[in-house]
């Protein structure tokens, strides 16, 4: 074991991918011999060399272009976009190329080989282009698998399964953790398990569901919640898409009450998709309605981002409704 | 590394801006338009084996774009996009390929699949949509590709496969193949966002790719020449990106298969990224969907229907006694017949089962496709006669 920040988990994972196979690529702007914008690449071109871990010239879609290509051939492309706020030119090449890849062409070809790493959300004061939060433009893409870890253990684990998953991953990194978050991870090779939530407390009352860097807002909340004696359960749900809906419906039949926070705005957001899901597989236990604790519906604000962002508080005050419905 | 980025620059003193003329490229033809060859120009080294093959894929794939609009305006088929007045473009390159290399095609490169060896039915099979068909009835018409013949699967949106071609190409550079990638597109689809990306990236890393523009003069109804682009074409674009380029005459089989032989090997012994733009004519619709006397005349399909490449080249092929014209058209007679009962069997063959329907959206499906099946499956039971391509095998069906 040895302590780490989740930068550093990262950093670690591509080593330990590129050192098990010649045919992992990495690559993306400013992620060469530099080691890219949050150093989340650094000391690979050294390790490895250029010819395995570069920089792009500043085309979001022709990386991920690239790296289909590069994938279909039957490489491990791991492609770097520098902020997920500027994944849209690739969007294309995401929704309608790497995701459809496999059936369109009847699994003669595929780009299981493509992972795309990319740092989201706010609290960094990054304004409305370093700090939203897209995955649910991804989530409604099918084909795609998505997974926001939330510490440094998870994010090592499974950014070498997703490396290693026969499907394209979108892995998206909570960058404001990106250095606060640090833990102890083992030194070795481990995998963990793509579309599996994981209970993080258990707790009897009301629970509460995260993703990324929401796992610690909702955690905090459950703190304060416990001093006013309700007992939560945080679920972090790790991977959107597949989700782990058993998990999840499993610990709102035993509490009868649902929270779920989630960074981006409210309307089309992926909690509103969870909140669907788990009404219809739960709805004669729910003893309240499911809340969705959202960024609003306004583009990400710079001054007023402390007030935008769904923190503790903002959770606590939607167990305290949910618990007096 | 930026060092000085001004260090190399010559010094001038006086404003002087720079147009088109400072660079013009010609267009390289060895056949004429009579079949004789153009003075000064040498007929490719080509066997008369090689030869008559490409003239029999040629002939192959006009029979067969041919009867496939016709099977459409029959409602035989749903959509059809022929490739008539392009067979030299994309055969002739094609031929001057190994068959290890890959070849990622736009959708109007059926000739080149052709040569490769993919069979009348598998072509029929696509065409139907049935389940034959490698692409399990996914996708569209003119969909092709076989991972057998290096064929990359055909997409409807356009550009997206050039990027992928230099991701391609450098993994073939990395692991050291041998071999290269050719990339077709239109020139309308040289206006996309991928196509700059792609061609700049191959340039910058070296990779082994052939970009292969087929200037076909419209995209949809849009004329190339003052509507998609108001510079020289397609082919300044690459010496700007930096990489070796080349225009062609492409309804002259001999200036494509030159071309792309040489740029074969500038691709894969040099890692040369190359782009050639093959001058030609479409001579049908943009596809079936489409009706071109709304946007051009008479005149100008009947001026380019002088220079038809196939025509061309069984002029030089006649020249050379490796063909007679009985010859030609008896040969033409047999695939016609051939590709008329292709298409009637093809037709009878049943749709894919319906348990395909969530097959290879994941490598296995996952959980929530299953139950989503069940449900649907639940549903065609229930109603099987809205449903009744699947609904009579479903259940102890032939699957």
């Amino acid at each position: 074991m040895a302590k780490m920040n989740l930068l550093q988990a990262i950093n670690n994972a591509l080593d330990i991918a590129m050192a098990s196979s010649d045919k992992v690529y990495s690559f993306g702007e400013d992620t060469g011999a530099f080691g890219g914008v949050f150093r989340a690449t650094s000391g690979l071109t050294e390790k490895y060399g250029r010819h395995r871990n570069f920089n792009t010239p500043l085309v979001e879609q022709g990386i991920i272009g690239f790296a289909n290509g590069l994938a279909s051939q039957g490489s491990y492309a791991v492609a770097e976009i520098q902020f997920s706020d500027y994944i849209f030119p690739a969007f294309d090449q995401i929704v309608n190329e790497a995701a459809k890849f496999r059936y369109r062409s009847g699994n003669e070809f595929n780009v299981g080989g493509l992972t795309i790493r990319t740092p989201y959300g706010g609290g960094i004061a990054g304004g409305h282009y370093h700090s939203q939060s897209p995955e649910a433009y991804f989530a409604h893409t099918p084909g795609l698998k998505i997974v926001m870890p939330r510490n440094p253990y998870m994010a090592k684990g499974l950014l070498l399964s997703a490396i290693f998953d026969p499907n394209p991953v979108l892995f998206m990194e909570p960058k404001r953790v990106y250095r606060a978050s640090v833990g102890e991870v083992p030194e070795e090779d481990y995998r963990l398990e793509l579309g599996k939530a994981d209970v993080v407390k258990e707790g009897k009352d009301i629970t509460l569901l995260a993703w990324g860097a929401q796992v610690e807002m909702a955690e905090k909340a459950a703190e304060m919640a416990a001093q006013d004696g309700i007992d939560c359960e945080v679920i972090d749900l790790v991977s959107l898409l597949p989700w782990d809906v058993d998990t999840v419906a499993a610990s709102v039949r035993k509490t009868g009450r649902l929270v779920i926070t989630q960074e981006a705005p409210l309307t089309g957001g992926f909690a509103s998709e969870v909140a669907a899901t788990i009404q219809d597989q739960c709805f004669l236990y729910l003893e309240s309605p499911i809340a969705r604790v959202c960024g609003l519906d306004t583009p990400y604000p710079l001054s007023h981002e402390k007030e935008y962002f769904v923190d503790h508080l903002k959770v606590y005050e939607a167990i305290k409704a949910s618990m007096t419905y | 590394m930026a060092k000085d980025n001004q260090h190399q620059l010559d010094i001038v003193t006086q404003p002087k801006f720079i147009d088109g003329s400072a660079l013009t490229i010609p267009m390289l033809q060895i056949l004429k338009e009579d079949g004789s060859v153009q003075a000064g120009a040498d007929v490719p080294d080509m066997s008369q084996e090689l030869a008559l093959k490409i003239f029999d894929t040629m002939q192959f794939i006009r029979i067969l774009d041919e009867r496939m609009i016709a099977a459409q305006r029959q409602g035989r088929i749903s959509f059809y996009l022929s490739s008539l007045g392009e067979e030299a473009a994309s055969i002739g390159s094609a031929a001057a390929l190994s068959d290890s290399d890959m070849i990622m095609g736009q959708y109007r490169e059926q000739g080149a699949l052709a040569f490769r060896g993919f069979t009348v039915e598998q072509f029929m099979n696509q065409l139907f949509s049935n389940e034959r068909d490698l692409g399990k009835g996914r996708q569209m018409p003119v969909h092709y590709g076989t991972a057998a013949l290096n064929f990359m699967t055909i997409a409807s949106p356009l550009a997206t496969q050039i990027p992928q071609a230099t991701g391609y190409a450098y993994g073939q550079k990395m692991d050291k193949s041998g071999n290269c990638t050719i990339c077709y597109f239109g020139e309308g689809a040289a206006s996309e966002g991928d196509f700059h990306a792609a061609l700049n990236m191959a340039a910058v890393y070296k990779v082994p790719v052939i970009f292969f523009c087929r200037n076909n003069g419209y995209a949809i109804s849009t004329p190339s020449q003052g509507e998609q682009y108001a510079g020289d074409g397609i082919a300044p674009r690459g010496v700007a990106y930096g990489m070796k380029t080349i225009r062609v005459d492409g309804n002259d089989l001999f200036a494509v298969y030159q071309a792309t032989k040489l740029a074969r090997e500038l691709a894969v012994e040099h890692n040369e990224p190359v782009l050639i733009e093959g001058m030609s004519y479409r001579m049908a619709g943009h596809s079936t969907s489409d009706d071109p006397t709304g946007y051009r005349t008479r005149e100008e399909e009947n001026a380019w229907r002088a220079k038809d490449p196939v025509v061309r080249f069984q002029k030089w092929l006649e020249q050379q006694g490796w063909i007679t014209t009985e010859q030609a058209q008896s040969n033409y007679d047999e695939k016609k017949a051939a590709v008329l009962a292709a298409l009637k069997a093809a037709e009878t063959v049943p749709v894919p089962h319906i348990d395909e329907i969530i097959e290879d959206v994941y490598d296995t499906p996952p959980k929530h496709l299953q139950e989503q099946l069940e449900a649907l499956k639940a549903h065609i039971r229930k109603y099987p006669e809205a449903y009744p391509k699947t609904a009579s095998r479903m259940d102890g069906g032939d699957k």
